[in-house]
C-alpha cells in the first residue's frame, strides 16, 4: 500500500497501463508539460512524445483522431482538460464513438478513454465547473466512470483503459489533492460495480465523485443514529443496480446525493428504478440533494448555492427517518 | 485531353468498369428508394463517379479510406461488395453491417473501408486517427479521407488538416467538389478561393483536376499518393465535379435550372471516358459488355438483397457495449 494523491493515483494508472500494453497512448494539449493539472508530468520523459502527444487545441478532432486510431487497433487516452471543452467534440465522441461498433455491425472497437475533468473548483464559473456525467450516461454505447477516491483512480482509470469500448471517465478537479492509501499492485477495480463505503440499516445513500465528501461528513455529524448506509456508485453507467437496490430493500428509504444538476440528472434515473421495483418496500419519498438548474457563479458565495453542504443532508437524512 | 493516344487502354476499361459498375448501383439504388424498398435515405453520387475510380486505382487493398454520406461509389472503388452493400441499403442481415447501418454507415474495414458517414465532415478526424495509428505502429500504409465541398467550411476540416501537417501523417485528403453544399450552391455561402486555397495555407500541397476526367484524376493521384507513401506528409486534391441528382434521391434539386443539368450531362464521367475509348481503339461493343455486366451484377444485388431475411430481433441488442449492454434502462 502506498500513500497517494487522487491525481498521482490517475498518473500511475496510465503509466502501469502503458507499460503492459504498447498499444496504450495519451493524446491532449499540454501533455508534454503535464497537463493542466500536472496529472500527465512526467510521462513524457518516460514513454516519449510519440505516446504522450501535445496536440493542437482541436478538441473536435482530438476526440475523432482518437476514434479512427482506436479502429485501428490502438488503445487511445483522450484528455479533454475541463469537461466543459469536452463539449467541442461532442459529434466526436457521441456520434462517432459510441456509435461506431454498433452502425458498422459490430466490424470494428472503439477502445478509448475520454478523460473529462468535472466539478466545482475554485471559482471556475459556468464554462469550467460543470459535472455532465449524467448526459453520458443517456447515451448508448458509453461506459461512464466518477471515481471518488484515490484507489478508486487507480484501480478504475486500468479497467477503463483495459475496456474494449468508449469510456468516459471523470476525474473532479476538486480531489487531485486528496490522498488516501493505494495498491499498486491489485487488480484493477471491474467497471459498473459500486462500492458499500459503510453499512446502515435505517436509509440507504447513493452518491459518487466530490459529493462523497459532504456526504462523508454528514455521516460523522449523524453519528450512530439514524444509521446510514453510504454507497459510493463509482460507475454511473453501468450502475450497479443490484448493490443499490438491495440495500434499499433493507433500508426502506433512499436519498441521492450529487453535484450535478438535479432536473435530468443521474439521481432521478436510480431514484425512477428504484421507485418502479421497490415501491411496496419504501418506508419514505425517494430524496435527491443537487445542484439547483443554474449556470454555476464564480462568487465563493454564490458558488457555495450550488454545493450540497453536510448540514443539508443530515437535515434531509433527519426528516427521512423521523 | 480526349485527344491524346497515350493512354493506357486498359487502365482506361479498368475505370470505365468501376465507373459503370457504381453507375448501376446508384440507379437501382434510387429505383429501389423510390419504390420503397430502400427505406432510409440515399445521396446518390450519379455525375461522381470518375473521383471515386481515379483516386482508388491507386490505393491497395490494405489502404484505408474514410468517406461521406455519398460513399457508395468510394465503397464499391475500395473493392466492398456490391451484394452486401445493396443489402445493407435494403436493411437486410447480409449486409455490409448486418442491416444497422443502411446507406449512410456501410464500412467494409476487410477491405479498408472504415466508414461512411452521417456528419459532414465527421470522417477527416477519423482519417487522421487512422493515419496517426499507421505512424504509430510503424505501418508502411496510407489513408485517402474523402469529402465533399461543404465540408470545408466545418471546424473539422481545418482541425484535420492543421493535425495531419504538423504530425506529417500519411493522408491523402480528397475534396471531391459537385458545387453544392446539400441543397445550397457552395460557393454561395463560402468565403475566399477556395478548398486548395484553405489547403494550402496550412502547407499542405494541393492540386486541382477536373474531377469528371478520370485519366485527370488518376495521374493527381498517383502523383499525391507517391508523395505520401514516400513519407512526404499530408497532399490534397480538389476533384471539380458535378452532382447530377439532388442531395437525396427524394430531393428534385429544383434550385437549380433543367438546362444546367441537361448541359452537364454532355460532361459525365462515363461519357468522357467511353469516347476516350473509342478514340484508342476500343469498340463500342466491348464498352456495352462491361456495361451489362455491370447491370447484371446490380441486378442479382437487388435480387439478393430482397430475398435475404431481416436481421433477427437480437441483432438490435448487439455490438451497443460489453459493460451494461442489451437492458433497456
Amino acid at each position: 500500500m502506498e500513500l497517494m494523491s487522487y491525481l498521482e493515483a490517475g498518473k500511475a494508472a496510465l503509466a502501469a497501463e502503458m507499460r503492459a500494453d504498447a498499444a496504450v497512448w495519451a493524446l491532449g494539449e499540454d501533455l508534454g508539460r503535464g497537463g493542466v493539472f500536472g496529472q500527465y508530468k512526467g510521462l513524457v520523459e518516460e514513454f516519449g512524445a510519440a505516446r504522450i502527444v501535445d496536440t493542437p487545441i482541436s478538441e473536435a478532432t482530438i476526440m475523432g483522431a482518437a476514434v479512427g486510431a482506436a479502429l485501428m487497433g490502438t488503445r487511445p487516452v483522450v484528455e479533454m482538460r475541463f469537461a466543459d471543452f469536452a463539449l467541442c467534440a461532442v459529434d466526436e465522441l457521441v456520434n462517432q464513438a459510441a456509435k461506431a461498433r454498433y452502425m458498422f455491425g459490430g466490424q470494428g472497437r472503439v477502445p478509448l478513454v475520454v478523460r473529462q475533468p468535472i466539478g466545482m473548483w475554485r471559482s471556475s464559473a459556468a464554462q469550467h465547473s460543470q459535472s455532465l456525467e449524467g448526459w453520458y450516461a443517456h447515451i448508448p454505447g458509453l461506459v461512464v466512470v466518477c471515481p471518488g477516491t484515490p484507489a478508486d483512480n487507480y484501480g478504475l482509470l486500468r479497467s477503463a483503459i483495459r475496456c474494449d469500448d468508449p469510456v468516459v471517465y471523470m476525474e473532479h478537479k476538486d480531489m487531485w489533492g486528496v490522498t488516501g492509501e493505494v495498491e499498486l499492485a491489485g487488480a484493477p477495480i471491474p467497471l459498473g460495480k459500486a462500492r458499500r463505503v459503510r453499512a446502515g440499516a435505517d436509509l440507504t445513500l447513493v452518491s459518487w465523485s466530490g459529493a462523497l465528501r459532504a456526504v462523508a461528513a454528514a455521516v460523522e455529524l449523524l453519528g450512530e443514529r439514524p444509521s446510514v448506509e453510504v454507497i459510493d456508485l463509482r460507475t454511473i453507467y453501468p450502475w450497479d443496480e443490484e448493490m443499490v437496490l438491495s440495500s434499499v430493500r433493507r433500508t426502506g428509504r433512499l436519498l441521492i446525493v450529487h453535484e450535478a444538476v438535479e432536473t435530468g440528472g443521474f439521481g432521478a434515473e436510480i431514484a425512477a428504478v428504484a421507485a418502479e421495483e421497490l415501491f411496496g418496500v419504501l418506508k419514505a419519498p425517494i430524496r435527491r440533494l443537487a445542484a439547483p438548474r443554474i449556470p454555476i457563479p464564480y462568487a465563493p458565495p454564490l458558488e457555495e448555492i450550488c454545493k450540497i453542504s453536510p448540514a443539508r443532508i443530515v437535515e434531509t437524512v433527519r426528516a427521512m427517518v423521523l | 485531353m480526349a485527344t491524346r493516344a497515350n493512354v493506357d487502354v486498359e487502365r482506361l476499361l479498368a475505370h470505365y468498369r468501376t465507373m459503370a459498375r457504381i453507375r448501376a448501383f446508384e440507379e437501382a439504388a434510387e429505383a429501389a428508394h423510390k419504390a420503397g424498398q430502400v427505406t432510409g435515405a440515399v445521396h446518390l453520387s450519379i455525375g461522381q463517379e470518375a473521383v471515386a475510380a481515379g483516386v482508388s486505382i491507386n490505393l491497395a487493398r490494405d489502404d484505408l479510406i474514410t468517406t461521406t454520406h455519398r460513399g457508395h461509389g468510394h465503397t464499391i472503388a475500395k473493392g466492398a461488395s456490391t451484394a452486401a452493400m445493396m443489402a445493407e441499403l435494403f436493411g437486410r442481415a447480409t449486409g455490409t453491417c448486418h442491416g444497422k447501418g443502411g446507406s449512410l454507415h456501410i464500412a467494409d474495414f476487410t477491405v479498408g473501408m472504415l466508414g461512411a458517414n452521417g456528419v459532414v465532415a465527421a470522417g477527416l478526424t477519423i482519417a487522421v486517427g487512422a493515419a496517426h495509428a499507421l505512424k504509430l505502429k510503424g505501418m508502411q500504409r496510407v489513408v485517402a479521407c474523402f469529402f465533399g465541398d461543404g465540408a470545408v467550411n466545418r471546424g473539422p476540416f481545418l482541425e484535420s488538416l492543421n493535425w495531419a501537417k504538423v504530425f506529417e501523417l500519411p493522408v491523402l485528403f480528397v475534396c471531391e467538389d459537385n458545387g453544392f453544399a446539400a441543397m445550397t450552391r457552395t460557393r454561395a455561402v463560402s468565403a475566399g478561393p477556395g478548398p486548395a486555397a484553405r489547403a494550402e495555407s496550412l502547407g499542405v500541397a494541393a492540386r486541382t483536376v477536373d474531377g469528371n476526367d478520370v485519366t485527370a484524376v488518376d495521374e493527381a493521384a498517383a502523383e499525391l499518393l507517391a508523395r505520401v507513401r514516400a513519407g512526404g506528409g499530408p497532399q490534397f486534391l480538389l476533384a471539380r465535379t458535378y452532382r447530377l441528382k439532388g442531395h437525396t434521391a427524394s430531393d428534385p434539386a429544383l434550385y437549380r435550372a433543367a438546362s444546367e443539368v441537361e448541359a452537364k450531362r454532355a460532361d459525365d464521367p462515363l461519357t468522357r471516358c467511353a469516347e476516350l475509348l473509342r478514340l484508342n481503339g476500343v469498340a463500342e461493343g466491348r464498352l456495352a459488355a462491361l456495361r451489362e455486366e455491370a447491370g447484371r451484377e446490380i441486378a442479382a444485388a437487388v435480387a439478393a438483397a430482397l430475398a435475404a431475411p431481416w436481421p433477427a430481433a437480437e441483432l438490435a441488442w448487439s455490438d451497443v457495449q460489453d459493460a451494461g449492454a442489451g437492458r433497456w434502462s
